[in-house]
């Protein structure tokens, strides 16, 4: 696993303009984003933002302390990946005649992943899991003619009863 | 009680204890101006000439004394021309609250007449903004600002209102003014382990900035300097939280700092920095800044530590608080030997040679702040007069000289110095200003007379660029590029175009007679002093260099 991959998660108040705000201060303090996701949470004033990003302690400490200075964000923490549930969604076309059919289906299947769409030359497989297996499932996967691929970026949780919360 | 939003902006002014903001009218804040002419005679509005004025008058107001400073602008242009201001309060932490009328919320994103998208334009140059489409939302969101702006590492907020917000009526109830509640600092811990760098020290040196003064704790700062003999040394936003001659206070730090303090900074074996955020200005190469030290931080804000300089060990408190519990666990201590060798160090500090023929920054600088006392202000613009500013003032105070330290914005002290005016009028003002910088806003000298503010001006003219220029003679062969102004403005003329008094003195002696009389005018006066256009400021250390790159002459 990448030492530098860091999976930070907030909650924000879910305001227009907020995630403005996050991605604002991320642009212009140099941060990278590698993945965002944001949606309201089990409190519809409250919305979850998780961000992955590269850097190294020093970043993180950076990122964690200026986003913690935004008025509307409610608490930000880095989010131990032995410690927390890690998950995306992936979505990918594969152009796949008769032929081809059966050959990304066992794929699929040693991977978990669901053919959620056939046409007559293409396929959509849909594949969740944590991020080094999607990698895992895209090495392979792309062997054959991807045509389309998207993938929704990180969600994540702390394992056990330990929740992200207003301090 | 139901009314206007506008009526609720003024009565939530009223309610914070403004009785003076600064701005411009204009058709999305009809209804305010509307509102404010109610209360003419517990809300002193100041039109300026142009928004940036405001914004810097504003910002001048706070710094002279520690309040919230205020300003207004309609939508459009009149928010865009704030932007300056804004920035300039935000990099120093100036307490600020910026109100910018929009259009109506039916008109909002049509691309209507004197629409600009402010939200997105003062994000990265506010500590917060806030947009008010609902005459409900609005006193509780001014109650926030003004809450955000004075509170913690403080810093410029700011409220766009669409103007039907300000017409519709909604209930108003009345609240309180903001006051500070600060809480004890109470992690001994965190002290003991400061006590412990600071007594394993053999040669401790205190660097202090902007957040000092923020904090409002130079009785604090000077306890702790002289309870524990530790020399201190500041960046420019520090100036004036020592005095001056405090034995123990070495002078300014970084690219125009003194020889003494720098070479202190590179010899010291500990470093504690208090509010004070190791800028690119002072820590020129923060690998090798401070290379034999320790360092240990105080600061309000968690995200300046390791920000710029990695720092040992730091502690995330209110500067006032903290010290005031960290002085009395300390043991009074003296460091005879490492003053002694600071003092030695300081017999090598750059010797500026005085003239009675020609004009000499330095002589300027003198001559201001013997006029002004120890409780002038002094406020400056950039460039070479602000160093020569900031290395001659010899303040004994804080809020005693106001210069945009962190953004550098040429245009900012006639503003500024227009709004300190207004603040304290029983103090004298000095706008120190050059050429350059004073061609940006020289037009707030209508705002001077208009009102009879009494703000000497003095332009120190030298006919080009010269910060500019120094940089093009030390590090690109003298290739002056675009720095020779040969401008022929007559400052006398001028001044009078306006309605303002103008003089020019070409020696000391003349100098000193001409601010006298200045300083005894009822309304802004200009002088002007010619100055040759090779006057460097000395001495300097290029940028990512140490002590030992210090150019002297």
């Amino acid at each position: 696993m990448d030492q530098n991959r860091q999976v930070v998660s907030m909650l924000v108040d879910n305001h227009s303009g907020v995630l403005a705000r996050v991605s604002s201060l991320f642009a212009r303090k140099g941060f990278n984003i590698d993945s965002l996701t944001v949606s309201a949470t089990n409190d519809e004033k409250i919305s979850r933002i998780t961000i992955t990003t590269t850097g190294d302690k020093n970043t993180l400490h950076q990122i964690l302390s200026q986003t913690g200075k935004l008025i509307e964000v409610q608490c930000v923490e880095a989010m131990d990946p032995d410690d927390s549930i890690q998950r995306e969604l992936l979505l990918v076309k594969i152009k796949a005649g008769e032929k081809m059919r059966n050959v990304v289906t066992s794929v699929s299947d040693i991977f978990k992943a669901n053919v959620v769409d056939l046409s007559v030359d293409s396929m959509v497989v849909e594949l969740t899991g944590k991020p080094s297996k999607i990698d895992a499932f895209l090495t392979v996967i792309n062997e054959y003619e991807v045509i389309e691929m998207c993938r929704t970026g990180v969600t994540t949780m702390a394992r056990g009863s330990r929740v992200l919360e207003k301090i | 009680m139901r009314v206007s939003g506008a009526e609720i902006i003024c009565k939530i002014l009223m309610e914070q204890g403004v009785d003076t903001i600064f701005g411009y009218p204009g058709g999305a804040v009809l209804p305010i101006y509307d509102a404010l002419y109610d209360h003419r005679d517990k809300i002193k509005h100041y039109i300026t000439a142009h928004e940036q004025g405001a914004a810097h008058a504003a910002d001048g107001y706070a710094r002279a004394t520690g309040k919230t400073g205020v300003v207004l602008a309609t939508s459009g242009p009149g928010m865009t021309n704030l932007v300056t201001g804004i920035a300039t309060a935000y990099m120093d932490s100036i307490p600020m609250v910026a109100i910018t009328g929009n259009v109506a919320s039916s008109l909002i994103g049509k691309d209507s007449f004197q629409e600009v998208y402010t939200m997105g334009i003062t994000m990265p140059i506010t500590k917060h903004n806030f947009f008010v489409q609902d005459v409900n939302d609005l006193a509780e969101t001014l109650r926030e600002a003004f809450r955000i702006a004075g509170s913690g590492r403080k810093g410029p907020v700011l409220i766009d209102i669409t103007k039907d917000a300000t017409i519709n009526e909604g209930e108003f109830h009345s609240g309180k003014k903001f006051e500070e509640k600060k809480k004890p600092f109470d992690n001994k811990d965190a002290l003991k382990k400061v006590v412990e760098y600071i007594d394993s020290s053999r040669q401790p040196l205190i660097c202090f900035g902007g957040g000092v003064v923020g904090s409002e704790a130079n009785a604090e700062m000077y306890e702790l300097v002289h309870k524990m003999d530790i020399p201190a040394v500041h960046s420019i936003m520090g100036t004036g939280v020592l005095s001056w001659n405090d034995p123990l206070n070495i002078g300014m730090v970084g690219m125009h700092g003194r020889f003494s303090g720098n070479k202190a900074l590179d010899q010291a074996d500990l470093i504690i920095a208090v509010g004070f955020r190791f800028s690119d200005r002072v820590a020129l190469n923060p690998g090798k800044f401070g290379r034999n030290a320790k360092f240990v931080q105080i600061d309000i804000d968690p995200s300046e530590v390791n920000k710029n300089v990695k720092v040992d060990y730091s502690v995330i408190g209110d500067i006032k608080q903290v010290l005031q519990k960290l002085i009395p666990m300390l043991d009074d201590t003296k460091h005879p030997n490492w003053i002694h060798q600071i003092d030695e160090w300081k017999k090598a500090d750059y010797q500026e040679v005085d003239s009675e023929t020609k004009l000499k920054p330095h002589q300027i600088i003198g001559a201001i702040t013997e006029a002004v006392g120890e409780d002038g202000i002094m406020a400056t613009d950039v460039g070479q007069h602000q160093m020569w500013a900031v290395q001659y003032c010899c303040r004994t105070r804080p809020r005693s000289f106001l210069t945009s330290g962190g953004l550098g914005t040429m245009g900012f002290g006639y503003g500024a110095a227009i709004g300190a005016k207004v603040a304290q009028p029983q103090r004298k003002v000095v706008h120190i200003t050059g050429d350059g910088s004073f061609h940006m806003n020289m037009n707030e000298v209508a705002t001077a007379v208009s009102y009879k503010i009494p703000v000497v001006t003095v332009v120190i003219n030298n006919d080009v660029l010269g910060m500019v220029r120094q940089w093009q003679h030390s590090f690109y062969d003298d290739r002056y590029s675009n720095t020779t102004l040969s401008r022929a403005t007559d400052y006398v003329k001028t001044a009078e175009g306006f309605g303002a008094k103008g003089y020019r003195a070409e020696t000391i002696a003349e100098f000193k007679k001409v601010l006298q009389e200045a300083l005894e005018v009822d309304g802004p006066v200009w002088i002007e002093c010619p100055i040759g256009r090779d006057e460097q400021v000395l001495p300097m250390i290029p940028n990512g260099g140490t002590v030992e790159n210090i150019i002297m002459g």
